[in-house]
Protein backbone atom coordinates (compact mmCIF):
# COMPACT_ATOMS: atom_id res chain seq x y z
CA UNK A 1 0.00 0.00 0.00
CA UNK A 2 2.81 2.24 0.74
CA UNK A 3 4.46 1.31 -1.95
CA UNK A 4 1.67 2.05 -4.38
CA UNK A 5 1.28 5.45 -3.37
CA UNK A 6 4.96 6.39 -3.56
CA UNK A 7 4.49 5.16 -7.25
CA UNK A 8 1.96 7.29 -7.20
CA UNK A 9 3.07 10.42 -6.45
CA UNK A 10 6.38 9.46 -8.39
CA UNK A 11 4.11 9.27 -11.64
CA UNK A 12 0.86 10.61 -11.68
CA UNK A 13 1.65 14.41 -12.34
CA UNK A 14 4.32 13.29 -15.35
CA UNK A 15 1.22 10.81 -16.61
CA UNK A 16 -1.25 13.54 -16.04
CA UNK A 17 0.83 16.06 -18.13
CA UNK A 18 1.78 13.36 -21.27
CA UNK A 19 -2.41 13.01 -20.90
CA UNK A 20 -2.90 16.41 -21.20
CA UNK A 21 -0.12 16.38 -24.30
CA UNK A 22 -1.49 13.43 -25.89
CA UNK A 23 -4.92 15.10 -26.25
CA UNK A 24 -3.75 18.39 -27.04
CA UNK A 25 -1.62 17.51 -30.05
CA UNK A 26 -4.09 14.71 -31.00
CA UNK A 27 -6.66 16.63 -32.08
CA UNK A 28 -5.20 19.03 -34.83
CA UNK A 29 -1.52 18.15 -36.02
CA UNK A 30 0.43 20.41 -35.02
CA UNK A 31 3.79 21.23 -37.32
CA UNK A 32 5.92 22.16 -34.19
CA UNK A 33 4.70 19.83 -31.43
CA UNK A 34 4.62 16.21 -32.32
CA UNK A 35 2.46 13.69 -30.33
CA UNK A 36 3.94 11.57 -27.69
CA UNK A 37 3.73 8.42 -30.15
CA UNK A 38 5.49 10.16 -32.77
CA UNK A 39 7.81 11.44 -30.45
CA UNK A 40 8.64 8.13 -28.97
CA UNK A 41 9.45 6.57 -32.66
CA UNK A 42 11.19 9.07 -33.81
CA UNK A 43 13.25 8.89 -31.04
CA UNK A 44 14.14 5.13 -31.57
CA UNK A 45 14.42 5.40 -35.30
CA UNK A 46 17.11 8.39 -34.56
CA UNK A 47 19.08 8.02 -31.80
CA UNK A 48 19.21 3.90 -30.83
CA UNK A 49 21.72 2.91 -33.66
CA UNK A 50 24.72 4.19 -35.23
CA UNK A 51 23.93 7.89 -33.41
CA UNK A 52 24.88 6.63 -29.96
CA UNK A 53 28.17 5.66 -31.22
CA UNK A 54 28.78 8.62 -33.98
CA UNK A 55 27.08 11.48 -31.75
CA UNK A 56 26.04 11.09 -28.29
CA UNK A 57 29.38 9.03 -27.13
CA UNK A 58 31.86 11.78 -28.57
CA UNK A 59 29.69 14.05 -26.61
CA UNK A 60 29.42 12.74 -23.34
CA UNK A 61 33.11 11.60 -23.31
CA UNK A 62 34.18 15.47 -24.13
CA UNK A 63 31.94 16.50 -21.38
CA UNK A 64 33.23 13.90 -18.58
CA UNK A 65 37.19 14.46 -19.84
CA UNK A 66 36.37 18.54 -19.38
CA UNK A 67 34.43 18.25 -16.20
CA UNK A 68 36.66 15.74 -14.86
CA UNK A 69 39.74 17.83 -15.66
CA UNK A 70 37.71 21.26 -13.97
CA UNK A 71 36.90 19.98 -11.34
CA UNK A 72 40.37 18.49 -10.00
CA UNK A 73 41.98 21.40 -11.17
CA UNK A 74 39.34 23.95 -9.49
CA UNK A 75 39.80 22.04 -6.02
CA UNK A 76 43.92 21.95 -6.41
CA UNK A 77 44.41 25.44 -7.15
CA UNK A 78 41.79 26.51 -4.92
CA UNK A 79 43.60 24.68 -1.53
CA UNK A 80 46.41 26.09 -2.97
CA UNK A 81 45.06 30.00 -3.19
CA UNK A 82 42.29 29.40 -0.36
CA UNK A 83 45.31 28.16 2.41
CA UNK A 84 47.15 31.35 1.83
CA UNK A 85 45.90 35.09 2.70
CA UNK A 86 48.37 37.04 0.40
CA UNK A 87 47.68 34.52 -2.88
CA UNK A 88 44.02 34.79 -2.31
CA UNK A 89 43.97 38.43 -2.13
CA UNK A 90 45.71 39.06 -5.22
CA UNK A 91 44.15 36.82 -7.02
CA UNK A 92 40.09 36.93 -6.01
CA UNK A 93 39.48 40.07 -8.38
CA UNK A 94 41.18 38.25 -11.29
CA UNK A 95 38.92 35.19 -10.63
CA UNK A 96 35.89 36.64 -10.20
CA UNK A 97 35.91 38.58 -13.18
CA UNK A 98 36.58 35.29 -15.06
CA UNK A 99 33.81 33.77 -12.94
CA UNK A 100 31.56 36.77 -14.52
CA UNK A 101 32.46 35.83 -17.88
CA UNK A 102 29.78 34.12 -19.37
CA UNK A 103 31.31 30.70 -20.45
CA UNK A 104 29.62 30.63 -24.15
CA UNK A 105 31.92 34.16 -25.34
CA UNK A 106 35.42 32.32 -24.76
CA UNK A 107 33.93 29.62 -28.07
CA UNK A 108 35.10 32.20 -30.49
CA UNK A 109 38.25 32.83 -28.66
CA UNK A 110 39.23 29.05 -27.84
CA UNK A 111 38.40 28.43 -31.59
CA UNK A 112 40.83 31.23 -32.73
CA UNK A 113 43.63 29.99 -30.31
CA UNK A 114 43.18 25.83 -30.21
CA UNK A 115 41.46 25.84 -33.58
CA UNK A 116 38.81 23.82 -34.35
CA UNK A 117 39.22 20.04 -32.99
CA UNK A 118 38.05 17.93 -30.09
CA UNK A 119 40.67 19.62 -27.81
CA UNK A 120 39.05 23.17 -28.09
CA UNK A 121 35.44 21.39 -27.34
CA UNK A 122 37.35 19.85 -23.69
CA UNK A 123 39.11 23.60 -23.20
CA UNK A 124 36.19 25.32 -23.07
CA UNK A 125 34.00 23.07 -20.62
CA UNK A 126 37.81 22.85 -18.77
CA UNK A 127 37.35 27.18 -18.79
CA UNK A 128 33.82 27.44 -17.97
CA UNK A 129 33.61 25.12 -15.51
CA UNK A 130 36.69 25.61 -13.24
CA UNK A 131 35.91 28.81 -11.92
CA UNK A 132 32.58 27.48 -9.98
CA UNK A 133 34.44 24.57 -8.30
CA UNK A 134 37.61 27.20 -8.10
CA UNK A 135 35.89 29.81 -6.15
CA UNK A 136 33.82 27.80 -3.94
CA UNK A 137 36.96 25.68 -2.82
CA UNK A 138 38.37 28.93 -2.13
CA UNK A 139 35.36 29.83 -0.04
CA UNK A 140 34.79 26.96 1.61
CA UNK A 141 38.69 27.17 2.71
CA UNK A 142 38.33 30.71 3.67
CA UNK A 143 35.31 29.72 5.87
CA UNK A 144 37.40 27.01 7.89
CA UNK A 145 35.80 27.36 11.43
CA UNK A 146 38.97 28.77 13.64
CA UNK A 147 38.73 26.84 16.17
CA UNK A 148 38.90 23.85 14.21
CA UNK A 149 42.22 25.23 12.78
CA UNK A 150 44.17 25.59 16.17
CA UNK A 151 42.81 22.26 17.41
CA UNK A 152 44.11 20.24 14.44
CA UNK A 153 47.62 22.56 14.95
CA UNK A 154 47.80 21.71 18.56
CA UNK A 155 47.76 18.18 17.46
CA UNK A 156 50.62 18.86 15.59
CA UNK A 157 48.49 17.81 11.90
CA UNK A 158 50.42 20.17 9.35
CA UNK A 159 51.07 20.04 5.57
CA UNK A 160 49.13 17.19 3.66
CA UNK A 161 47.73 15.61 6.61
CA UNK A 162 45.92 18.72 7.79
CA UNK A 163 44.72 19.09 4.41
CA UNK A 164 43.28 16.05 3.74
CA UNK A 165 41.77 15.36 7.62
CA UNK A 166 40.69 18.88 8.06
CA UNK A 167 40.47 21.40 5.49
CA UNK A 168 39.04 18.93 2.35
CA UNK A 169 36.25 17.78 4.93
CA UNK A 170 34.95 20.70 6.09
CA UNK A 171 35.16 22.64 3.09
CA UNK A 172 33.05 19.66 0.88
CA UNK A 173 29.66 20.56 1.65
CA UNK A 174 30.69 24.67 -0.29
CA UNK A 175 32.85 22.52 -2.90
CA UNK A 176 30.17 20.30 -3.71
CA UNK A 177 27.69 23.33 -4.40
CA UNK A 178 30.49 24.54 -6.80
CA UNK A 179 30.43 20.95 -8.48
CA UNK A 180 26.52 21.33 -8.84
CA UNK A 181 26.90 24.41 -10.43
CA UNK A 182 29.69 23.57 -13.07
CA UNK A 183 27.50 20.47 -14.01
CA UNK A 184 25.14 23.03 -15.75
CA UNK A 185 27.61 24.49 -17.26
CA UNK A 186 29.23 21.57 -18.61
CA UNK A 187 26.49 20.63 -20.30
CA UNK A 188 25.54 24.12 -21.73
CA UNK A 189 29.19 24.04 -23.17
CA UNK A 190 28.95 21.05 -24.31
CA UNK A 191 26.06 21.37 -26.56
CA UNK A 192 27.26 25.45 -27.39
CA UNK A 193 30.69 24.34 -28.27
CA UNK A 194 29.03 21.69 -30.87
CA UNK A 195 26.54 23.60 -32.25
CA UNK A 196 28.83 26.85 -33.53
CA UNK A 197 32.00 25.26 -35.83
CA UNK A 198 31.68 21.05 -36.04
CA UNK A 199 30.99 18.16 -37.86
CA UNK A 200 29.18 15.45 -35.44
CA UNK A 201 28.11 15.69 -32.00
CA UNK A 202 24.68 16.24 -30.13
CA UNK A 203 25.05 19.97 -30.90
CA UNK A 204 25.72 20.04 -34.51
CA UNK A 205 22.84 17.19 -35.18
CA UNK A 206 20.00 19.14 -33.23
CA UNK A 207 20.71 22.26 -35.07
CA UNK A 208 21.10 19.97 -38.11
CA UNK A 209 17.34 18.90 -38.10
CA UNK A 210 15.94 22.07 -36.83
CA UNK A 211 17.46 24.08 -40.03
CA UNK A 212 16.15 21.02 -42.04
CA UNK A 213 12.68 21.59 -40.50
CA UNK A 214 12.75 17.94 -39.14
CA UNK A 215 10.99 18.80 -36.15
CA UNK A 216 10.33 15.32 -34.35
CA UNK A 217 13.91 15.12 -34.95
CA UNK A 218 14.48 17.92 -33.28
CA UNK A 219 12.64 17.17 -30.26
CA UNK A 220 14.10 13.95 -30.03
CA UNK A 221 17.38 15.74 -29.91
CA UNK A 222 16.02 17.75 -26.92
CA UNK A 223 14.56 14.96 -25.13
CA UNK A 224 18.31 13.09 -25.13
CA UNK A 225 20.04 16.30 -23.70
CA UNK A 226 17.00 16.43 -21.36
CA UNK A 227 17.79 12.63 -20.41
CA UNK A 228 21.83 13.67 -20.39
CA UNK A 229 21.26 16.66 -18.21
CA UNK A 230 19.03 14.25 -15.79
CA UNK A 231 21.50 11.05 -15.74
CA UNK A 232 24.69 13.49 -14.26
CA UNK A 233 21.96 15.18 -12.13
CA UNK A 234 21.28 11.33 -10.56
CA UNK A 235 24.90 10.25 -11.02
CA UNK A 236 25.72 13.61 -8.88
CA UNK A 237 22.84 13.27 -6.11
CA UNK A 238 24.25 9.82 -5.94
CA UNK A 239 28.11 11.03 -5.27
CA UNK A 240 27.16 14.23 -2.82
CA UNK A 241 24.94 11.69 -0.63
CA UNK A 242 28.00 9.61 -0.35
CA UNK A 243 30.34 11.77 0.01
CA UNK A 244 28.68 14.12 2.38
CA UNK A 245 26.79 11.46 4.79
CA UNK A 246 28.62 12.39 7.73
CA UNK A 247 27.31 16.31 6.89
CA UNK A 248 24.08 15.42 6.34
CA UNK A 249 23.81 12.69 9.47
CA UNK A 250 24.87 16.27 11.09
CA UNK A 251 22.62 18.60 10.36
CA UNK A 252 19.66 15.77 11.05
CA UNK A 253 20.81 16.02 14.55
CA UNK A 254 21.00 19.67 14.65
CA UNK A 255 17.98 19.63 13.09
CA UNK A 256 16.21 17.56 15.63
CA UNK A 257 17.38 19.62 19.20
CA UNK B 1 16.64 27.19 11.95
CA UNK B 2 20.14 25.79 12.86
CA UNK B 3 21.41 28.92 12.73
CA UNK B 4 23.23 29.82 16.20
CA UNK B 5 24.40 33.35 16.54
CA UNK B 6 28.37 33.52 17.39
CA UNK B 7 29.73 35.50 19.22
CA UNK B 8 32.72 35.85 17.30
CA UNK B 9 36.25 35.23 19.62
CA UNK B 10 38.16 38.24 20.40
CA UNK B 11 40.93 36.49 18.35
CA UNK B 12 38.80 35.80 14.91
CA UNK B 13 38.08 39.42 14.12
CA UNK B 14 41.40 40.73 14.27
CA UNK B 15 42.64 37.44 12.09
CA UNK B 16 40.56 38.55 9.39
CA UNK B 17 41.29 42.17 8.97
CA UNK B 18 44.66 41.93 7.27
CA UNK B 19 46.22 43.82 9.39
CA UNK B 20 50.05 43.23 8.75
CA UNK B 21 50.91 43.48 4.88
CA UNK B 22 49.72 45.77 2.48
CA UNK B 23 45.37 46.14 2.35
CA UNK B 24 43.36 43.95 0.14
CA UNK B 25 42.54 46.04 -2.46
CA UNK B 26 45.94 46.99 -3.06
CA UNK B 27 46.76 43.25 -3.40
CA UNK B 28 43.58 42.97 -5.72
CA UNK B 29 44.69 45.14 -7.81
CA UNK B 30 48.43 43.68 -7.89
CA UNK B 31 46.46 40.78 -9.17
CA UNK B 32 44.82 42.69 -11.83
CA UNK B 33 47.84 44.64 -13.34
CA UNK B 34 50.16 41.13 -12.77
CA UNK B 35 47.18 39.53 -14.99
CA UNK B 36 47.49 42.30 -17.46
CA UNK B 37 50.72 42.14 -17.74
CA UNK B 38 51.24 38.51 -18.32
CA UNK B 39 48.60 39.06 -21.53
CA UNK B 40 50.40 42.17 -22.57
CA UNK B 41 53.54 39.75 -22.53
CA UNK B 42 52.35 36.26 -24.10
CA UNK B 43 52.11 37.73 -27.74
CA UNK B 44 55.08 40.16 -27.87
CA UNK B 45 57.49 36.92 -26.77
CA UNK B 46 55.85 34.84 -29.17
CA UNK B 47 53.93 32.62 -27.08
CA UNK B 48 50.49 33.19 -28.89
CA UNK B 49 50.39 34.23 -32.26
CA UNK B 50 49.37 38.07 -31.68
CA UNK B 51 46.97 37.98 -34.68
CA UNK B 52 44.67 35.46 -32.58
CA UNK B 53 45.43 37.12 -28.71
CA UNK B 54 46.38 40.94 -29.23
CA UNK B 55 48.54 42.49 -26.43
CA UNK B 56 45.95 43.65 -23.74
CA UNK B 57 47.25 47.67 -24.59
CA UNK B 58 45.56 46.81 -28.22
CA UNK B 59 42.46 45.33 -26.48
CA UNK B 60 41.75 48.07 -24.16
CA UNK B 61 41.83 50.54 -26.36
CA UNK B 62 39.17 48.94 -28.31
CA UNK B 63 37.39 48.60 -25.16
CA UNK B 64 37.63 52.47 -24.58
CA UNK B 65 36.79 53.16 -28.03
CA UNK B 66 33.71 51.21 -27.76
CA UNK B 67 32.26 53.17 -24.54
CA UNK B 68 32.51 56.07 -27.06
CA UNK B 69 30.20 54.17 -29.96
CA UNK B 70 26.08 54.26 -29.65
CA UNK B 71 26.45 51.74 -31.10
CA UNK B 72 27.53 49.66 -28.10
CA UNK B 73 25.54 51.25 -25.83
CA UNK B 74 21.84 49.67 -28.22
CA UNK B 75 24.20 46.65 -27.92
CA UNK B 76 24.15 46.68 -24.06
CA UNK B 77 21.05 47.86 -24.05
CA UNK B 78 19.29 45.18 -26.03
CA UNK B 79 21.18 42.37 -23.82
CA UNK B 80 19.92 44.00 -20.50
CA UNK B 81 16.42 44.37 -22.05
CA UNK B 82 16.12 40.57 -22.14
CA UNK B 83 18.09 39.82 -19.30
CA UNK B 84 15.88 42.11 -16.91
CA UNK B 85 12.65 41.17 -19.04
CA UNK B 86 13.44 37.11 -18.32
CA UNK B 87 14.97 37.56 -15.10
CA UNK B 88 11.56 38.82 -13.60
CA UNK B 89 9.03 36.77 -15.43
CA UNK B 90 11.08 33.91 -13.97
CA UNK B 91 11.15 34.89 -10.73
CA UNK B 92 7.42 36.02 -10.14
CA UNK B 93 6.47 33.06 -11.37
CA UNK B 94 8.84 30.71 -9.62
CA UNK B 95 7.55 32.46 -6.27
CA UNK B 96 4.23 32.66 -6.70
CA UNK B 97 4.49 28.34 -8.07
CA UNK B 98 6.87 27.99 -5.14
CA UNK B 99 4.72 29.35 -2.84
CA UNK B 100 1.14 27.24 -3.68
CA UNK B 101 3.38 23.87 -4.10
CA UNK B 102 5.65 24.23 -1.05
CA UNK B 103 2.77 25.33 1.47
CA UNK B 104 0.77 22.07 0.20
CA UNK B 105 2.72 18.68 1.90
CA UNK B 106 0.79 16.75 -1.26
CA UNK B 107 1.86 19.36 -3.64
CA UNK B 108 5.37 18.85 -2.83
CA UNK B 109 5.53 15.55 -3.12
CA UNK B 110 3.54 15.11 -6.42
CA UNK B 111 5.36 17.62 -7.78
CA UNK B 112 8.65 16.13 -7.12
CA UNK B 113 9.38 13.90 -9.61
CA UNK B 114 8.18 16.43 -12.31
CA UNK B 115 10.31 19.10 -11.01
CA UNK B 116 13.48 16.85 -10.59
CA UNK B 117 13.56 15.67 -13.99
CA UNK B 118 12.34 19.08 -15.69
CA UNK B 119 15.51 20.58 -13.72
CA UNK B 120 18.33 19.54 -15.03
CA UNK B 121 17.45 19.40 -18.20
CA UNK B 122 20.00 22.52 -20.33
CA UNK B 123 18.25 25.06 -21.60
CA UNK B 124 20.48 25.59 -24.90
CA UNK B 125 18.70 22.21 -25.67
CA UNK B 126 15.76 25.01 -26.16
CA UNK B 127 17.74 26.89 -28.82
CA UNK B 128 16.49 24.74 -31.79
CA UNK B 129 13.08 25.36 -31.07
CA UNK B 130 13.73 29.07 -29.94
CA UNK B 131 14.68 29.75 -33.27
CA UNK B 132 11.88 27.68 -35.39
CA UNK B 133 9.07 29.54 -33.05
CA UNK B 134 10.63 32.81 -32.83
CA UNK B 135 13.55 33.63 -34.95
CA UNK B 136 15.92 35.92 -34.43
CA UNK B 137 13.26 37.79 -31.97
CA UNK B 138 14.19 38.84 -28.43
CA UNK B 139 11.24 36.13 -27.28
CA UNK B 140 13.61 33.89 -28.32
CA UNK B 141 16.33 34.87 -25.90
CA UNK B 142 13.42 35.52 -23.30
CA UNK B 143 12.43 31.38 -23.90
CA UNK B 144 16.21 30.47 -22.75
CA UNK B 145 16.53 32.63 -19.67
CA UNK B 146 13.34 31.88 -18.34
CA UNK B 147 13.61 28.56 -18.68
CA UNK B 148 17.03 28.18 -17.42
CA UNK B 149 16.24 30.81 -14.31
CA UNK B 150 12.89 29.64 -13.43
CA UNK B 151 14.39 26.29 -11.86
CA UNK B 152 16.89 28.31 -9.66
CA UNK B 153 14.44 30.06 -8.07
CA UNK B 154 12.02 27.66 -7.57
CA UNK B 155 14.10 25.36 -5.93
CA UNK B 156 15.47 27.69 -3.45
CA UNK B 157 11.82 28.72 -2.55
CA UNK B 158 10.81 25.28 -2.09
CA UNK B 159 13.90 24.74 0.39
CA UNK B 160 13.09 28.35 1.99
CA UNK B 161 9.36 27.20 2.75
CA UNK B 162 10.17 24.01 3.94
CA UNK B 163 12.78 25.23 6.46
CA UNK B 164 9.70 27.28 8.16
CA UNK B 165 10.12 26.46 11.63
CA UNK B 166 7.16 23.90 12.43
CA UNK B 167 6.15 25.77 15.99
CA UNK B 168 6.34 29.05 14.57
CA UNK B 169 3.52 27.52 11.97
CA UNK B 170 1.47 26.47 14.41
CA UNK B 171 1.56 29.55 16.43
CA UNK B 172 0.48 31.64 13.51
CA UNK B 173 -1.94 28.74 12.68
CA UNK B 174 -3.61 28.95 15.89
CA UNK B 175 -3.69 32.15 16.28
CA UNK B 176 -5.99 32.20 13.39
CA UNK B 177 -3.58 33.68 10.67
CA UNK B 178 -4.94 33.94 7.27
CA UNK B 179 -3.17 31.92 4.11
CA UNK B 180 -1.69 35.64 3.69
CA UNK B 181 -0.68 36.21 7.16
CA UNK B 182 1.23 33.37 7.48
CA UNK B 183 2.73 33.95 4.12
CA UNK B 184 3.58 37.46 5.22
CA UNK B 185 4.80 37.12 8.44
CA UNK B 186 5.72 33.72 8.83
CA UNK B 187 7.10 32.21 5.52
CA UNK B 188 8.34 35.16 4.07
CA UNK B 189 10.94 35.99 6.38
CA UNK B 190 12.46 32.72 6.21
CA UNK B 191 12.24 31.95 2.96
CA UNK B 192 14.18 35.67 1.45
CA UNK B 193 17.10 34.54 1.92
CA UNK B 194 16.67 31.28 0.27
CA UNK B 195 14.75 33.61 -2.82
CA UNK B 196 17.48 36.05 -2.31
CA UNK B 197 20.09 33.69 -3.44
CA UNK B 198 18.01 32.26 -5.78
CA UNK B 199 17.86 35.55 -7.70
CA UNK B 200 21.44 35.71 -6.88
CA UNK B 201 22.38 32.81 -9.02
CA UNK B 202 19.71 33.55 -11.44
CA UNK B 203 20.70 36.82 -12.24
CA UNK B 204 24.11 35.94 -13.82
CA UNK B 205 22.02 32.57 -15.62
CA UNK B 206 20.14 34.81 -17.65
CA UNK B 207 22.99 37.14 -18.69
CA UNK B 208 24.76 34.21 -19.66
CA UNK B 209 21.93 32.70 -21.74
CA UNK B 210 21.22 36.16 -22.79
CA UNK B 211 24.97 36.29 -24.37
CA UNK B 212 24.48 32.64 -25.67
CA UNK B 213 21.19 33.61 -27.41
CA UNK B 214 22.65 36.24 -29.22
CA UNK B 215 25.82 34.63 -30.33
CA UNK B 216 24.25 31.41 -31.67
CA UNK B 217 20.44 32.61 -32.43
CA UNK B 218 22.07 36.10 -33.62
CA UNK B 219 19.00 38.46 -31.72
CA UNK B 220 20.48 41.57 -30.94
CA UNK B 221 22.81 42.35 -28.44
CA UNK B 222 26.62 41.96 -27.42
CA UNK B 223 26.71 38.41 -28.14
CA UNK B 224 25.75 39.08 -31.97
CA UNK B 225 28.62 41.75 -32.04
CA UNK B 226 30.58 39.26 -30.88
CA UNK B 227 30.36 36.88 -33.35
CA UNK B 228 29.97 39.60 -35.45
CA UNK B 229 33.78 40.75 -34.89
CA UNK B 230 35.26 37.46 -35.00
CA UNK B 231 33.66 36.36 -38.24
CA UNK B 232 34.86 39.70 -39.55
CA UNK B 233 38.27 39.28 -38.36
CA UNK B 234 37.99 42.38 -36.08
CA UNK B 235 39.91 40.84 -33.38
CA UNK B 236 40.75 43.19 -31.08
CA UNK B 237 37.15 44.28 -31.15
CA UNK B 238 36.43 41.00 -30.52
CA UNK B 239 38.74 40.58 -27.34
CA UNK B 240 37.06 44.04 -26.28
CA UNK B 241 33.80 43.33 -26.61
CA UNK B 242 34.55 40.01 -24.47
CA UNK B 243 35.88 41.64 -21.93
CA UNK B 244 32.80 44.25 -21.68
CA UNK B 245 30.30 41.54 -21.24
CA UNK B 246 32.92 39.89 -18.33
CA UNK B 247 32.81 43.36 -16.93
CA UNK B 248 28.10 43.43 -17.21
CA UNK B 249 28.73 40.32 -15.66
CA UNK B 250 30.88 41.60 -13.04
CA UNK B 251 28.38 44.57 -12.28
CA UNK B 252 25.29 42.27 -12.07
CA UNK B 253 26.99 39.80 -9.54
CA UNK B 254 28.29 43.23 -7.12
CA UNK B 255 24.97 44.48 -7.53
CA UNK B 256 22.69 41.37 -6.97
CA UNK B 257 25.04 40.91 -3.71
CA UNK B 258 25.12 44.28 -2.53
CA UNK B 259 21.39 44.33 -3.16
CA UNK B 260 21.04 40.65 -1.15
CA UNK B 261 23.05 42.50 1.94
CA UNK B 262 20.28 45.56 2.12
CA UNK B 263 17.65 43.83 2.25
CA UNK B 264 19.30 40.61 4.24
CA UNK B 265 20.70 42.75 6.81
CA UNK B 266 18.46 41.99 9.76
CA UNK B 267 19.11 38.54 9.07
CA UNK B 268 22.12 36.72 11.21
CA UNK B 269 23.65 35.06 8.37
CA UNK B 270 24.51 38.79 6.82
CA UNK B 271 25.18 40.02 10.77
CA UNK B 272 27.62 37.23 11.06
CA UNK B 273 29.81 37.87 7.94
CA UNK B 274 30.32 41.59 8.84
CA UNK B 275 31.42 40.82 11.91
CA UNK B 276 33.93 38.18 10.13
Amino acid sequence: MKFLKTLGYLLGLPIILIAWWWIATSGEPNFFVPTPVQLFETFIETWIGDRILTDVLPSVMRLVIGLGIAIVLGIVLGLAVGLNRTVRAVTEPVFEFFRALPPPVLVPVLMLLVGINDGMKIAVIIFGCVWPVLLNTIEGVRSIDSVQTETSKSYGLSGFNRIRYQVLPSSTPTIMAGIRQSLSIGLILMVISEMFASSSGLGFTIVQFQRSFAVPEMWSGIVVLGLIGVALSFIFQWCERRVLRWYHGLKEVENAV
Amino acid sequence: MTQTIQKPAPGRVKKTVPSKGLPTWLLGLFGIIGFLGIWELMPALGLVKAKYLPPASEVLVALVGDFGLTAFWVAVGHTMLAWAIGLAVAVLTALVLGLVIGMSPFLRRATNSTIEFLRPIPSVALIPLAVLLFGVKIESSLLLIIYACFWQVLIQVLYGVADVDNVAMQTAKSYGFSYLQQIRDVIFPTMLPYLMTGIRLAASVALILAITAELIIGSDGLGKEIALAQSGGAIAGMYALIVATGLLGLAINVITRIVEKRILAWHPSVRGEVVS
